[in-house]
């Protein structure tokens, strides 16, 4: 479960660290100027790595820590 | 009478309709009032917080910044999906601490685990100085509305003074309730009319995407990335993380979280929310499609470009229908920040002030504050020229500064005084005010610095001068006093210090 919550730094380095680099309008991607489809692309990735994150964490099964 | 006012009144008549249903049979006191009982679920909790993040701001400032400032705009995008990762952690430890409390607001957070209740009232008073930016932004944006639907029929000023009155009737009768249920009304209909304008006006004017965003770099060159100066890299970067960090640390969203039924909301969200984020994408397509056809707009008339692209490609009927759903956004919103605004002045300022104040006389004492603060903000409205982004720039560099103590007091044991926590918000806030107010930025402070540091917000300097007060002052006055980690060893032994007696003390918990 550590590991798995160590994802969830991931989209910090790619929005923090990846947009500066990748600070460019051309080529377009999907249509979108390329800063932009990068910044997409990362808030997608955090609801899958959120998800996992999610189902991965003991706390959330039934009979966890959540009390009514 | 426009075809679109009426449909715009309508929408409000129904909205005020709806608040009164939600309040149906319950009886109001003021955990009912401000946090629903906290009975609320996944799905409500969602709609209260969502309905928060998709205001005015987002409608018409969000495409209004990306019709003038072009790049810069994708931090909104960007400070969203950083916030619920970091909600996943931060919002279960405050919701079960605030649970077993009873606590009703932010301020009673702050005082409970700092034990003193003047902090409280400080956090209190900061909440209420950012609030009054978010309100008026939220104003600003109704008046918007109602001029552009009026066809002119309407002056910004009655437009701002009508909407402040159905906001301040609205949350007088209906409290959270109203809001978590005209929030679910809200969200469908700006959904789809954001879908709607987002596919629809770049395939329209310009074929696609695509299209689109080559007709507007060979117009303006680079306009759609950072910029070297200015909003860059170095602005982006710690916008993004000023915002993210400071997210939570609104009253009023605290507010909302208190109503979860449990913790397992949060990080159900956590993982639903980003998605829910790229409907920002249509908004910012709306003011990117407006940059070559409704050229011109300058300084804060930049907010005016959603709607006046509308009005210029479609009949009056469909501006209602947008209008009405911009109406909503600010509604919703406006009435969460007004009650919270209200009920922090009630709860957290009078009550100390009269401790003998009963929870009905606080009450009603609260419902009485909501036009006084509304009052307030028209006229801050109707004084101020900034732009919707700027507003609530301003409002976050405000907030954010109550973030350090906030972790700190989640920590298991709180390196932090009390005295520490009042020194690090008083030197954030005072830097805050004060480059506010002298319209200083980094660059002007030290010329000699490297742009990239110039370039830096400035709510991030007023941060690391919080810290820095913070730690400073909590090293000098860890050993003097109790701190808040040695509270439940003294009550284990059954001595309670006498200075533990504030009036945020849960009645049912003293011995």
């Amino acid at each position: 479960m550590a590991f798995v919550k160590l994802l969830a730094v991931l989209p910090f380095l790619g929005i923090l660290v990846g947009v500066p680099l990748l600070n460019r309008v051309e080529p377009l991607v999907l249509g979108m100027p390329l800063i932009l489809a990068w910044i997409v692309l990362w808030v997608v990735l955090a609801a899958v790595i959120m998800l996992v994150v999610y189902w991965c964490d003991p706390a959330n099964r039934v009979g966890g820590d959540s009390r009514p | 009478m426009s075809a679109a006012l009426v449909i715009i009144a309508a929408a409000v008549g129904g909205v005020l309709c709806l608040g009164l249903l939600g309040r149906r049979g319950k009886d109001m006191d003021l955990e009912q009032w401000t946090v629903g009982g906290r009975r609320f679920g996944t799905i409500l909790v969602f709609l209260l917080i969502a309905g928060e993040i998709y205001t005015t701001f987002t409608f018409l400032g969000g495409s209004g910044f990306a019709y003038g400032h072009g790049g810069p705009v994708f931090y909104i995008l960007s400070y969203g999906c950083l916030v619920y990762i970091i909600s996943y952690w931060l919002l279960p430890p405050i919701w079960r601490y605030a649970k077993h409390h009873r606590l009703i607001t932010q301020p009673d957070f702050f005082a409970h685990k700092y034990d003193s209740p003047v902090l409280g009232i400080l956090v209190a008073l900061v909440g209420i100085v950012a609030l009054i930016p978010y309100l008026v932004l939220q104003l600003k944006g109704l008046g918007i509305i109602v001029d552009a639907a009026a066809y002119g029929a309407i002056s910004p000023t009655t437009a701002i003074w009508i909407g402040a009155a159905v906001v301040t009737v609205y949350v007088m009768v209906s409290g959270v309730r109203g809001s978590a249920w005209t929030a679910a009304v809200k969200d469908i209909l700006i959904l789809a009319v954001v879908l709607f304008l987002g596919i629809y006006l770049p395939i329209h004017y310009y074929g696609g995407y695509g299209a689109m965003f080559s007709a507007i770099q060979a117009a303006k060159p680079d306009f759609l990335a950072l910029p070297p100066k200015g909003e860059s890299a170095a602005w982006f970067d710690s916008t993004v993380l000023l915002t993210a960090l400071g997210f939570y640390t609104w009253p009023h969203t605290f507010g909302s979280l208190f109503t979860a039924k449990e913790e397992r909301v949060f990080r159900r969200n956590a993982a639903i929310m980003p998605i829910y984020q790229l409907i920002l994408l249509f908004v910012f397509f709306v003011g990117f499609a407006a940059i070559l056809k409704v050229p011109g707009l300058e300084g804060p008339a930049i907010d005016l470009s959603l709607l006046q692209l509308s009005v210029k490609t479609f009949d009056p009927w469909f501006v209602g229908v947008i209008g009405a759903a911009g109406v909503l956004t600010a509604l919703v919103p406006g009435s969460m920040i007004l009650m919270t605004a209200a009920t922090l002045l009630a709860n957290n300022i009078f009550r100390y002030m009269r401790r003998q104040a009963t929870d009905a006389s606080i009450s009603m004492l609260a419902r009485l504050l909501v036009p006084v603060v509304a009052v307030v903000s028209v006229i801050v409205t109707l004084s101020g020229g900034a732009t919707i982004v700027a507003l609530l720039l301003m409002g976050y560099s405000f907030v954010t500064q109550l973030f350090p103590t906030l972790i700190a007091s989640l920590l298991p044991r709180n390196p932090v005084t009390k005295e520490g926590a009042f020194a690090g918000i008083c030197v954030g806030v005072a830097t805050v005010a004060a480059i506010s107010l002298s319209h200083t930025t980094v660059a002007t402070l030290f010329p000699s610095l490297p742009a990239t540091f110039q370039d830096l917000n400035v709510g991030i300097i007023a941060l690391l001068l919080n810290i820095v007060a913070l730690g400073v002052v909590s090293a000098l006055t860890r050993r003097k006093t109790i701190t808040v980690q040695m509270i439940p060893e003294l009550v284990r032994l059954g001595r309670r210090p006498a200075s533990m007696n504030s009036p945020w003390d849960d009645p049912a918990e003293r011995h």
